[in-house]
């Protein structure tokens, strides 16, 4: 059937196309051959009126765009620093509208006002310093401001005060799946490398280090509203990427070393769920599955779920064969919540010992060298 | 063409009393003429294929859940079994579609084609520098050609970690399936296609500063001849970096060494790698990658440069800007390459300087492109297709350019980096642009080439239909990246927070469709007036340049006689002094005529 209809639009194309240049070629009728192949006069006319057909297109197409697919795109971001990047994009938005809008103008209008004509000849025009400098010196002088905003707004995101009251927790990275480790009481990770991965301890955490003890190791992390979160990133196996759109967060995790982002969250899920938008669009996806689950159903195959939004984690550096599926869910508490929560978590420590109980203590506590941890120190990010 | 016989009239051929066989003449031939017509063949068909795995990967996007026997016929039982795509075929399309398309058509085939077809007859000598040097570069590339497209058909498939190939996942076949043989042989493919690349643009730049003919000063260049000669460069100064990063990934692939990889546990054992730095491939692949993109635009901008203005009967507005404007992409191209690691976990410092440079290459962008428009202004637009060809590029390369402002921000690449915003931006501003300026060439040159000319009227169907669905496909794929939709996934399925950006992708596909079928339109014209095509006149389009001087049949050395000599730059359309509107480069000036360009 599918196969059916491509062959119908094909031939339909083919038979469009064939009507097309024949509507062209009547409009050559009476030029020399010699010179059949190079535009005429007609044909400056003709295209040159496509021309600011084209620039039409553009302008309509783009309008459409923004009313049909803007309402998809991201908006009001759920960290502290994300007002500042859309701000920051805004502005180079209004910029690019202007730039755009002009440029096209004169482009597409010039080709249609200026299209060719026998007995007209061209404005011999080659240089003119004045006009050089202006297009020169403007964007120079607009970049510069945008140059000075983006670099501001960078410093303030990537360096992160060492000082600062923040959450310290460890995002790790594996084919195909995330995992998080939270520094516990202490609010610091205990050292890992992946030479120490073994049985429960996937994460490869030192359990010699004092730090360690009190770490936990969860696959769905809470984090708390109002506090900064500050994220260090691990991989064991290849690049990945650790996306967090709503956050305005991204930062690869590299093998081999420890990266680092961190962000403050000002939603907690709950309300960011009850966002005008976010229950529009919310709706709008769940009207979209439910028309699929329909034929779905009418198959007898299982009807989709209803959707309910969260914050993610997803994956945005190529990994491997299921890339496209690692993904993690962050829940943003209230602070209160977060503790409850904490608290009926189980250390690693603890995960570890349930682990070996069954078992007998045999090489339970190898000594570990602790010059065996050095890779873990180099953060290249200091 | 197959009237063309080897002419010995004049005095330069005395060393070439050889008989031209067919296989001297059209297989292993020093002829630069002949040399660029393999270069756009080649060329050609790496770009059929090429394409038509973007429509594959297209409809898998669209409709990830229907099965199509297409898929099955085309990638068979293994990697589409009952017409499903595998998740593995998947991302090996995306890969050698970015791989082919970057390097085998925009690189080797757009300069290989131009470069070796215009540089001798524009600046007037009568081949390369370096006929044979120039022949061992075509049929380097030809090896890494059929190279790149037998790993195709390799067991554990064709490298699948992006275009990009960044250790440690093509570095280890346990972490994907194509980092096995596939990978092997990209990288394979990828050594010979430098060496290719860089005997080619040695070649360029020898010619261009050895061989002009008398009167030809660099500042009484062709654009073209200035694009092609500054991506030259470029070319020879960056891409022995790739090499270099490729020699690297084989050693740690192959002998054990630790250049890229460090602390890996895979598939259930530690594997001994220990010190190296995925971060350090990443600098040393777009060290090369990023000026990439230049080696990519700048000709298609010289070949838009030259046809603007020959159609629009005008000399180029700002001649000198716009060599300076070239020099100083140029040169900034070189010291903007981690604006695509602002993410990497270097350190942000870093991070700041390259936003820095990266917007500075907005200014000479700008300057090219009111060049353009300015160039137009009160002209007398010839509107061939080569002319609209050249027009499209202006509108794509400034559609896609401003967005790169968002991208070389990097406050701003935080959040759509690696979407499908940066996806729509390059194809835009690189892919679609140097396109255009290949297409435009083709249109322009093609009765140097074959002696005939294109049909124009398919010429206009094929750019109206290639306008509107490149703008179809980029533009609502913008959105899609802005709703922080991820490339290189193979279905968003997983994710019931993108289920709204299913519509934008089936649009985005069927226009995709559409343009790819269309350019069989284009394929029919070629071929077809290769043979058939209506002969050509020896300057069609009334041109100034000296390739317009060379009868139509292709002879050895270009000129029957001796090469003619120049006396005046190669803008004079429209000179008031004069009663045509065109003053071809070999008419001395008038006694008491301004000279404008020394």
């Amino acid at each position: 059937m599918t196969s059916l209809l491509v062959i119908i639009v094909l031939v339909l194309l083919a038979v469009a196309l064939w009507q097309l240049t024949k509507i062209f070629d009547l409009t050559q009728v009476g030029s020399d051959t010699d010179s059949s192949q190079i535009a005429s006069d007609n044909d400056n006319n003709v295209q040159g009126y496509l021309m600011f057909g084209f620039l039409a297109f553009i302008y309509i197409f783009t309008i459409y765009g923004l009313f049909k697919w803007g309402p998809l795109v991201l908006h009001t971001p759920a960290s502290a620093h994300g007002g500042q990047v859309d701000n920051l994009m805004n502005i180079t938005w209004i910029l690019i509208f202007i730039v755009q809008a002009i440029t096209q103008v004169l482009l597409h209008y010039f080709a249609f006002k200026y299209r060719g004509k026998k007995d007209q000849k061209a404005l011999y025009f080659a240089d003119n310093n004045k006009l050089e400098a202006i297009w020169s010196v403007i964007p120079a002088v607009v970049l510069a401001g945008l140059i000075l905003y983006g670099l501001y707004a960078w410093t303030n995101i990537m360096f992160i005060d060492d000082e600062e009251d923040t959450v310290v927790v460890e995002l790790y990275a594996q084919q195909f799946k995330w995992t998080a480790r939270v520094a516990g009481a202490d609010n610091v990770l205990g050292k890992a490398n992946v030479r120490y991965i073994e049985g429960v301890n996937t994460l490869g955490v030192d359990m010699g280090d004092a730090y360690a003890q009190d770490d936990i190791v969860v696959s769905e992390l809470h984090i708390p509203k109002g506090k900064k979160i500050h994220f260090k990133m691990r991989s064991q196996d290849v690049l990945h990427s650790a996306y967090m759109p709503y956050f305005r967060a991204q930062m690869n995790c590299v093998p081999g070393m420890v990266t680092e982002f961190a962000f403050e969250p000002i939603y907690t899920t709950a309300e960011y769920r009850e966002l005008p938008y976010m229950i529009e669009k919310v709706a709008n996806i769940n009207s979209l599955r439910s028309k699929k689950s329909l034929a779905l159903v009418a198959k007898g195959d299982v009807a989709l779920d209803p959707y309910a939004f969260d914050y993610l984690l997803l994956c945005n550096k190529i990994c491997g064969s299921s890339h496209y599926n690692m993904q993690m869910k962050i829940v943003v508490d209230t602070p209160e919540d977060y503790k409850k929560w904490l608290s009926e978590q189980v250390s690693l420590a603890q995960q570890l010992k349930e682990a070996s109980a069954p078992a007998a203590v045999e090489g339970a506590e190898t000594p570990l060298k602790s010059n065996d941890t050095v890779a873990v120190s180099k953060i290249a990010m200091k | 063409m197959s009237a063309e016989g080897h002419d010995h009239g004049h005095d330069h051929e005395h060393e070439h009393h050889h008989k031209d066989t067919f296989i001297t003449k059209y297989i292993f031939s020093i002829d630069h003429k002949m040399i660029a017509k393999q270069y756009l063949l080649t060329g050609i068909v790496m770009g059929i294929i090429g394409v038509g795995m973007s429509m594959l990967f297209r409809m898998q996007l669209a409709w990830p859940e229907e099965s199509f026997r297409i898929f099955n016929i085309l990638l068979g039982d293994k990697w589409a079994p009952n017409g499903v795509m595998s998740n593995d075929i998947y991302l090996s399309l995306v890969t050698i579609h970015g791989t082919i398309m970057v390097f085998f058509v925009l690189t080797a085939a757009l300069s290989g084609t131009f470069s070796n077809l215009l540089i001798p007859l524009q600046i007037g000598a009568r081949d390369m520098a370096s006929g044979f040097m120039n022949m061992i570069s075509y049929w380097l590339f030809f090896l890494s050609s059929v190279i790149m497209i037998c790993s195709l058909f390799v067991e554990s498939g064709p490298a699948n970690s992006g275009w990009t190939i960044y250790p440690p996942l093509s570095a280890l076949p346990q972490a994907i399936s194509g980092s096995g043989m596939g990978m092997t042989l990209w990288l394979t493919s990828m050594a010979i296609f430098i060496a290719s690349s860089l005997m080619g643009s040695l070649n360029y730049i020898v010619t261009v500063i050895n061989l002009r003919t008398k009167g030809m000063s660099m500042t009484r260049l062709p654009l073209t001849i200035w694009a092609f000669f500054v991506t030259a460069i470029i070319g020879v100064v960056s891409f022995p970096v790739l090499l270099s990063a490729c020699l690297l990934l084989i050693f740690d692939r192959s002998f054990g060494t630790s250049f890229f990889l460090s602390d890996i546990y895979i598939a259930g054992e530690v594997l001994h790698y220990q010190g190296g730095s995925p971060v350090l491939f990443e600098h040393l692949f777009w060290f090369l990658g990023h000026p990439e993109v230049y080696i990519v635009i700048l000709p298609a901008l010289g070949i838009t440069s030259e046809i603007i203005a020959t159609n629009s009967r005008k000399p180029i507005f700002g001649y000198r800007a716009m060599i300076m404007s070239i020099i100083a992409i140029a040169f900034l191209s070189t010291i903007v390459w981690g604006h695509h690691m602002f993410i990497s976990g270097m350190n942000p410092f870093l991070g700041s300087v390259f936003t820095f440079t990266t917007l500075l290459i907005a200014i000479p962008s700008a300057v090219k492109a009111f060049n353009y428009i300015t160039t137009l202004w009160k002209g007398n637009l010839q509107l061939n297709p080569a002319m609209l060809f050249s027009i499209g590029l202006v509108s794509t390369f400034i559609t896609g350019g401003l967005t790169g402002i968002i991208l070389g921000d990097s406050t701003l690449d935080i959040n759509v980096h690696d979407t499908y915003f940066v996806v729509a931006h390059f194809h835009l501003v690189m892919g679609i642009s140097a396109l255009y300026g290949m297409f435009a060439g083709i249109y322009h040159w093609f009765p140097k080439m074959f002696g005939r000319m294109l049909n124009k009227n398919l010429g206009y169907v094929h750019f109206w239909v290639t306008a509107i669905c490149a703008y179809g496909v980029f533009f609502p794929m913008h959105f899609i990246g802005l709703a922080g939709l991820p490339r290189r996934y193979y279905t968003n399925t997983n994710f019931p927070l993108f289920d709204d950006l299913q519509n934008v992708n089936v649009l985005i596909t069927t226009f995709a469709l559409i343009g790819g079928v269309f350019q069989l339109v284009f394929l029919y014209n070629f071929f077809s007036s290769i043979f058939y095509g209506k002969k050509a006149v020896q300057n069609p389009w009334k041109s100034n340049t000296l390739e317009w001087t060379t009868p139509v049949e292709h002879i050895h050395g270009n000129w029957p006689g001796e090469i003619p000599e120049v006396h005046r730059w190669p803008y004079d359309y429209s000179n008031p002094g004069h009663d045509e509107d065109f003053v071809p480069q070999t008419v001395p000036m008038k006694p008491g005529e301004e000279v404008l360009h020394h």
